[in-house]
């Protein structure tokens, strides 16, 4: 009994707190939560559940430096997939990268998502942002 | 609540109790088809039950040698089926099996085989490089490449099920991983992409082994 009151209480913080957020901190929220429900459909299985990739076979997304100077690239990334060799966390990796048929607005929920986990901090990834970075696509 | 949890409880002991033990371990169950045949010896009539065993086969492994079951003779192993390009479950498979690899990699009598159903593709180069891509090295763990129509047949007699290539250009396959006794017996079927199936192989290897670590066994 005493922890179900100590749970009712801690849902009407958790919704005064949430409340008292900022607009974009909730829009922030929706993306990041949609973003890791697409990561666990759509990524978990090739860079796996804390984002540690597999050996030489498929590259971490822990390279925080990485993610933010391609920041602009992601989404086509995500889109299209990635074929190729490059040099990752100094380790090579040659390796095929699926396309992953997501929309414009999964894409943005799982860069938002992936951009502020397993280490990264690159906020909200927006769905305007990767609208007009799909449109520069190679 | 409380006969709920008694309920629990209760379940609990059925399982704890129907887990048979021997020698304090756990014996795990003969899978597959079985048939009996009835003899007679010395004027006493005996039934002896046959398990259907895994049948010879012959592949070619990463490093291009020739692999047949004989290569197997006196060991354990875990079979599973997969192809290099397979975007979907296979590298969970990887990122599970690697944990039979790093267990057992040193035991001695266990190896794994990883049969390709993509022989065209996946010669014995691209097998080389997945196996160096996973930082496996020496024999414990094979990537077989042989005739497509052999493997799918030998996928029967593994229990799991194999199809063509379907309009996206996947194989749809079960993520099965196998584990066959040192007699080419079926032990156990675990779904290669769960983690706490696969850690219960692991387990259960252990198990398998024992077996033969006592004289009782033959
Ligand atoms: C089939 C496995 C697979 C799936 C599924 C997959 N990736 Fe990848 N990913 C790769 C591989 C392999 C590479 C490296 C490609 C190369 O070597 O050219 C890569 C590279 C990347 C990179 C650039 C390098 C890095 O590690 O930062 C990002 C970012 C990325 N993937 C994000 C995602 C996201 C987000 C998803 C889900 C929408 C996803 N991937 C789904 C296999 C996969």
């Amino acid at each position: 009994m005493k922890f179900k009151i100590i749970l009712f209480l801690g849902l009407v913080m958790l919704a005064i707190i949430s409340a008292c957020q900022s607009e974009s901190q909730l829009e922030f929220a929706r993306y990041y939560s949609a973003g890791s429900l697409v990561y666990q459909t759509k990524c978990q299985n090739c860079h796996g559940k804390n984002g540690e990739g597999l050996l030489s076979m498929i590259p971490p997304l822990t390279d925080t430096a990485y993610l933010k100077n391609n920041r602009k690239m992601l989404a086509c990334l995500v889109l299209n997939g990635l074929r190729g060799k490059y040099v990752l966390v100094g380790k090579p990796f040659e390796g095929n990268m699926p396309p992953s048929g997501l929309n414009q607005v999964d894409i943005a929920n799982v860069l938002t998502f992936v951009g502020n986990s397993f280490g990264n901090k690159m906020g909200t990834i927006s769905i305007e942002e990767v609208g007009n970075n799909l449109s520069n696509c190679k | 609540m409380k006969k709920l949890s008694l309920g629990k409880y209760g379940i609990l002991l059925l399982v704890l109790i129907s887990a048979c033990k021997f020698n304090g371990n756990r014996v795990l169950p003969i899978l597959g088809e079985r048939s009996t045949v009835t003899r007679v010896v010395d004027g006493k009539t005996s039934i002896d039950t046959i398990y259907k065993t895994i049948p010879a086969f012959k592949y070619i492994n990463q490093y291009g040698d020739s692999i047949s079951n004989k290569n197997l003779d006196g060991n354990i192993y875990v079979a599973d089926f997969f192809f290099t390009t397979c975007p979907s479950i296979c590298p969970v498979m990887a990122r599970n099996m690697l944990n039979v690899y790093n267990t057992y990699k040193s035991a001695g009598d266990v190896k794994i085989l990883s049969y390709t159903i993509d022989p065209q593709h996946d010669s014995v180069p691209i097998l080389k490089k997945y196996a160096d891509k996973l930082n496996v090295a020496g024999n414990m763990w094979w990537f077989l490449q042989g005739h497509k129509d052999q493997t799918y047949l030998l996928g029967k007699s593994y229990l799991v099920s194999i199809a063509e290539k379907n309009p996206a250009g996947e194989y749809i396959h079960d993520g099965y991983f196998i584990l066959v006794d040192k007699q080419k017996r079926i032990r156990g079927m675990y779904m290669g992409t769960k983690a706490e199936e696969v850690a219960k192989l692991i387990e259960d290897i252990k198990y398998l082994k024992a077996e033969y670590d006592t004289p009782a066994a033959k």
